[in-house]
């Protein structure tokens, strides 16, 4: 007793050892701030001002753009211009717009339909930022219909195509050795375009985010974080995932693939770009189908209940209609940007488990098989997956 | 008639994947319907719902300037005139003397808008320095700028006084001061500018100003009463109502192109608050152009005609019954206009290039009986 009591004192004791450098940070800090030792660097620069607008909406009324501000110091918006021309504004809420701060600015515009609109945000200080509108269009506004035709959306270009490609399973099911080898490199091959896909989507949509979020550094972390939880939860009984386990997986890694293609896809839609929308359908419906047949492919050596197939069809395609939904009318590029990272991990997740899974299964006995069916297969997923892509106007 | 819809045209414009794509459009269907209310057609309709307000009324500056903060304001600057400290030389020469100063001066040129201006005495444009012809001129300039800067006048004057690098006194340090003297030939509306190099950046940053020397009617019998009624404080001039204006242009971000047009500095300042006139008092406005990066400016009267003196070196209108006149940069001239018996109300007047009016070089006559 006596002695437990020793240690838990001296444990005590130990905490504050933590605190000693913390102590001195504040108190390093406090000094940095009250001498400011770097003045004779010269350090008199200009506060930096940044503006990033976040959304847009065009209506009845004109245009409304949603705008953080995103310098080192707060920023105050003066004046704006439309094509050209300063226009009446009013922002919401008024003032000066501290670092990160949001602000909705309401510009009673005449714009015009199907052309485009350049807008020029000025600050006190004659900074300007510029916002395109690329094709003017009204801005789908959420109602039950709309929410509806968009859940549609989702559904053709997430489930259906999905389900078509689980369809294949009863063929797949009649391939010999050396198919499934081919098959099942197809799929990794095709998981290898969407990751790089993926990746590349969410890039493009962190460079739209406010500086300030890191948001391309957040693309590279989530991806690597959701690898390593999904990895460990996947083998959490020692064993890496197989069969069924796998393709759940799979659905997975493609939902939240597809939950970013949602979110591309109704975000062009809400801001005008998908006048192509026939063919944006077409292409995702086709782009898809082949994730459907990566997921039977993983099952081909064991029987599944018709049921797990519904729930893998509805994990890989309905978050298509989740992505829709918040691109059309909640978008936020900093968001997106950590979904599709969260999606680029999980795709990893699938193709490395995937890969060890045919290593272990198929490999070892036919070396040869590796090199021709499995090559081929992996080639034959990338080369599917770009001339589907070539279809795809976004 | 029944719009297109813009499904179909999508796939009529690609003509791609032919049959296979019009079956799947028809599979697409609920949701480009859903989001295509107004079709192409639509887009018309909607401009003249986009605001309750005609478009004149949304398309400004948001906002006041304050111009007391500023130091000046648009509407007096118009006839402000600095006709300098005068006496009477040894030879009966009438001697004016001028002090100008370079500050570096924040300044409002919109609404909430800042601009780092370089100026004489503290205004954009500077005073505008009034003689008469073949008066001594004699300006003291002092440079309490953070930049070497020198005054070069238009006008005719000795190689010395020219207020370029190099020649004479050359370029005026940060703190020094320099005498330029000419006498004031020939009369005219002319202006003053810094000539210190990189000469783009002296003149947009603001140092610049009108100076005008009107004609002395006892060298010009043949027309003595027009050089009569452009002389200032004569009976025959206070008929009229004068006016100065210099077109100019703010480039705001240092891109090279001016974020903001305006006459006398600031934004649409008299469009906001028009300039009053009575109507049966003729009308005489000496206009000069210091619009950095646009190779030519402009001034367009609305229903109404001027006659219009290139450089005010004439007598006579070089142009007569004109409504548009344009100038490059440093050009001027005089207009003079009547409103004689007009129907009062606000006539407008802008630059005619569509740009510069709707980024702030518009303006009103408010025309009163």
């Amino acid at each position: 007793m006596s002695s437990d009591a020793a240690v838990g004192g001296a444990r005590r004791l130990d905490i504050l050892w933590a605190l000693v450098p913390l102590v001195l940070l504040a108190g390093l800090l406090s000094l940095f701030l009250a001498t400011d030792p770097l003045a004779p660097l010269g350090v008199s620069a200009p506060p930096v001002e940044r503006l990033t607008v976040e959304r847009t909406r065009l209506d009845d009324s004109g245009i409304t753009l949603w705008v953080r501000a995103d310098g080192s110091e707060p920023l105050s918006i003066a004046q704006v211009q439309v094509d050209g021309a300063f226009w009446q504004f009013s922002q919401d809420p008024p003032g000066r717009l501290g670092r990160l701060a949001t602000a909705a600015l309401h510009i009673p515009y005449p714009w015009v339909q199907d052309e485009a609109h350049f807008i020029t945000v000025l600050s006190s200080t004659g900074a300007t930022f510029e916002h395109e509108i690329e094709v003017a269009t009204a801005t789908p506004q959420p109602t039950f219909a709309r929410v509806l035709a968009y859940a549609l959306l989702g559904i053709y270009v997430g489930v259906v195509p999905v389900a078509l490609g689980l369809l294949f399973y009863p063929w797949l099911r009649t391939a010999g050795r050396r198919g499934v080898h081919f098959l099942l490199a197809l799929t990794i091959g095709l998981l290898a375009f969407l990751l790089v896909d993926t990746l590349e989507e969410g890039l493009e949509l962190a460079a739209g985010a406010a500086g300030a979020f890191q948001a391309s550094a957040t693309v590279w972390l989530a991806a690597a974080l959701s690898f390593l939880i999904l990895v460990a939860v996947g083998r959490r009984h020692g064993a890496a995932p197989a069969g069924l386990a796998l393709a759940w997986f799979l659905a997975l890694g493609i939902g939240l693939h597809n939950l970013g293609e949602g979110l591309a896809i109704g975000a062009a839609f809400a801001i005008g770009q998908a006048a192509l929308g026939s063919f944006l359908v077409i292409g995702f419906t086709l782009h898809n189908l082949t994730e459907g047949i990566g997921i039977a492919a993983t099952l081909t050596r064991q029987r599944a209940p018709l049921l797990a197939f519904v729930g893998l069809a509805a994990l890989a395609g309905l978050p298509a209609v989740a992505g829709t939904w918040i691109g059309a009318f909640a978008f936020a590029p900093h968001w997106a940007a950590l979904f599709l990272g969260i999606g680029a991990g999980a795709i990893l997740q699938v193709m490395v488990e995937l890969g060890a899974y045919l290593a272990r299964k198929f490999v070892p006995n036919d070396s040869r098989g590796f090199s021709a069916a499995t090559l081929g297969g992996f080639a034959s997923g990338l080369a599917i997956m770009y001339v589907t892509g070539l279809l795809l106007p976004v | 008639m029944k719009p297109i819809n813009p499904l179909r045209r999508a796939l009529l414009r690609n003509g791609l994947l032919g049959g296979a794509g019009l079956l799947l459009s028809q599979i697409a269907r609920p949701f480009v319907a859903g989001q295509a209310e107004t079709p192409a057609a639509g887009g018309n309709t909607h401009g003249t719902d986009a605001h309750g307000m005609d478009a004149h009324g949304a398309m400004t500056t948001v906002g006041e300037v304050d111009h007391e903060r500023n130091g000046f304001d648009p509407h007096t600057l118009l006839t402000d005139w600095d006709t300098g400290r005068i006496s009477i030389l040894e030879n009966g020469q009438t001697l004016r003397e001028f002090q100008l100063t370079a500050i570096d001066k924040e300044i409002e040129i919109a609404p909430g808008l800042f601009f780092p201006a370089w100026t004489y005495n503290g205004r954009v444009p500077g005073p505008t320095l009034r003689v008469t012809e073949g008066d001594r001129v004699r300006v003291t300039f002092v440079n309490g700028g953070s930049h070497p800067h020198t005054i070069h006048f238009h006008g005719i004057h000795s190689a010395r006084m020219d207020g370029v690098p190099g020649v004479g006194a050359g370029m005026i340090a940060p703190g020094q001061s320099t005498v330029y003297e000419f006498d004031a030939f020939p009369f005219g509306t002319h202006l003053y500018h810094c000539h210190a190099i990189p000469l783009k950046r002296h003149i947009h940053k603001g140092l610049y100003g009108s100076f005008i020397i009107d004609p002395d009617p006892a060298k010009h019998p043949e027309a003595a009463d027009v050089a009569e009624s452009r002389l200032l404080g004569s009976a025959a001039n206070r008929r009229w109502q004068e006016m100065v204006m210099v077109m100019n242009g703010f480039d705001t971000n240092f891109d090279e192109e001016n974020e903001v047009y305006a006459v006398n500095t600031v934004a649409h300042a008299y469009s906001h608050k028009p300039i009053p006139v009575a109507r049966d008092r003729p009308v005489r406005v000496y206009l000069s152009n210091l619009t950095e990066f646009d190779p030519v400016n402009s001034f367009h009267l609305h229903g109404n005609f001027f006659d219009y003196y290139d450089h005010g070196t004439t007598l006579q209108p070089t142009s007569t019954t004109v409504d548009t006149i344009m100038q490059c940069q440093a050009q001027r001239g005089i207009l003079e206009i009547s409103f004689a018996g007009f129907e009062p109300g606000s006539y407008m007047f802008h630059a005619h290039q569509s740009e510069f009016p709707e980024l702030g070089w518009m303006s009103f006559f408010e025309v009163m009986e």
